[in-house]
């Protein structure tokens, strides 16, 4: 190398050159990839850096062009933007300026509800322990949505089937274009203040994800979060899931359902009230009638002095007829008796004795029977009876 | 006891009722019972025909009031 033709560079100069070269070649260009490192510093601007597999680069996003942007850059996210390349002098390092982000796939809307729901559910909206008991029966409710729309000819049909006496307000709002989110905010806001009503009732009729838009708002989130007054809504069709549903006190998934959870059928809880009235006086009434017929059957059994003294005669009666059978049964009983012994004497009887021969051998003197000889003396006068007449003898001999 | 609804009123008045269908209450407390149940029908059926059938219009006019018209459906 020829030391004369040697080209030297002052950093500048080298720095400037290189700047020139990449703004030059790449004023605008679009790019992709994902976001990663990301932070915001008091400025509000985002840093990041843009990767894909194989390399990265700085990148910023200013806070001008951030308010734009629907969502929020958070690390994680595939985009494509619209950027300049630039390179910063002093410190020699070259980064991308995006103009504009758009996330990948599902879209910049899509992307900002999933970021809201779950920022909001991080701090607690949606917890149940958040959500105020909506009113059985409420003396007034408030029906915020379009005027105009079917949804408020819904709401305000099923109301008066269900309980024909209802006592609705109506606060009109945009439900959708730019000025609704601020309606509806203002509308919670106006009903929370003055406190007539015990319900609000926020609606919409079906629509795209664009038309419900203010109902996954972050304003209109938090104003059905703290309101005071307990909140139904009923946004568009059953499969419409919107930030203000989460948040709500109780979701109904359209406003003709949301109607029907404000109202109850009015003519359904009449009736059970007079079936459980009449329950009550049949109750009461039979209780009494029981009773009555207890106190009846006890005063009838209760005994009366007449009856006492029936009842002993009855008993005195018995006795005596008890009395008098068993003494002629006793007498019976003696007389059979008398005549079985009168037998059994009959056959002892010595006369039937002396009938057949035998004799009766007694001192004449004291009428002695003598059993024995021993006792007896020669000339001892004896008396023999005999079945017929007696002999008077005297003993000539004692056989021992 | 908390504030007295419709809800808690329905609730006592069906309580009353089994109450009085179990047959265990003696004479004073059943129509004591029976008074209080009919009292809370009373209630109910009061609350359910009290609101004024109406339906209004709320808006803010230019200084900030509440104005309430009739809405025409």
């Amino acid at each position: 190398m020829v030391e004369e033709n040697r080209q030297i560079y002052t950093v500048s100069n080298l720095t400037r050159k290189i700047k020139s070269l990449l703004e030059d070649n790449f004023p605008f260009i679009w790019i992709t990839g994902e976001i990663s490192n990301c932070s915001v510093p008091g400025s509000g601007h985002s840093y990041f850096t843009l990767k894909d597999n194989n390399a990265v680069i700085s990148s910023v996003m200013f806070k001008n062009q951030k308010s734009r942007l629907k969502f929020n850059l958070e690390n994680g996210i595939k985009i494509f933007g619209l950027a300049r390349l630039s390179l910063y002098e002093p410190r020699g390092s070259y980064q991308l300026i995006f103009e504009h982000i758009e996330p990948e796939g599902a879209g910049a809307t899509q992307l900002a509800y999933e970021q809201l729901k779950k920022r909001l559910a991080d701090k607690g909206y949606f917890d149940d322990k958040y959500k105020k008991p909506i009113p059985f029966i409420s003396s007034k409710v408030c029906i915020i949505t379009s005027a105009t729309g079917a949804a408020v000819q819904d709401i305000i049909n099923i109301a008066q089937r269900r309980f024909s006496n209802s006592n609705l307000e109506i606060v009109s709002v945009k439900v959708q274009g730019h000025d609704s989110e601020k309606e509806i905010v203002n509308a919670l806001e106006l009903i929370n203040e003055y406190q007539r009503s015990d319900l609000i009732i926020l609606a919409r009729g079906g629509g795209s994800l664009e038309d419900l838009a203010s109902f996954n708002s972050e304003l209109v989130a938090n104003a059905v979060f703290y309101s005071k007054i307990p909140v139904i809504t009923g946004i568009g069709h059953e499969t419409d899931f919107t930030i203000a549903d989460f948040v709500a006190d109780l979701r109904a998934p359209t406003p003709s359902a949301a109607a029907e959870l404000a109202f109850q059928d009015k003519n359904a809880l009449k009736n059970k009230i007079f079936k459980l009235n009449e329950n009550l006086k049949n109750l009461i009434k039979n209780k009494i009638f029981f009773l009555n017929n207890t106190v009846f059957d006890l005063k009838s059994r209760i005994k009366t002095p007449q009856i006492i003294i029936y009842d002993h005669r009855l008993r005195l009666e018995e006795y005596e007829s008890r009395l008098h059978n068993n003494f002629l049964r006793y007498i019976k009983h003696k007389k059979e008796k008398l005549l079985y012994l009168t037998d059994v004497l009959n056959s002892l009887n010595h006369e039937s004795i002396l009938k057949r021969g035998y004799s009766i051998t007694r001192f004449f003197k004291d009428k002695k029977v003598i059993l024995n000889s021993d006792r007896i003396k020669k000339n001892d006068k004896l008396e023999i009876i005999l079945s017929k007449g007696k002999l008077i003898t005297k003993v000539e001999k004692i056989n021992g | 006891m908390g504030k007295k609804t419709f809800e808690t009123a329905l609730k006592k008045l069906e309580e009353i009722v089994k109450q009085m269908e179990s047959n265990a209450l003696d004479l004073e407390d059943a129509v004591k019972k029976y008074e209080t149940g009919i009292k809370e029908a009373k209630y109910c059926l009061d609350i359910l025909d009290k609101t004024e059938k109406k339906i209004s219009l709320l808006s803010v006019d230019n200084s900030g009031n509440l104005q309430e018209k009739p809405f025409k459906q």
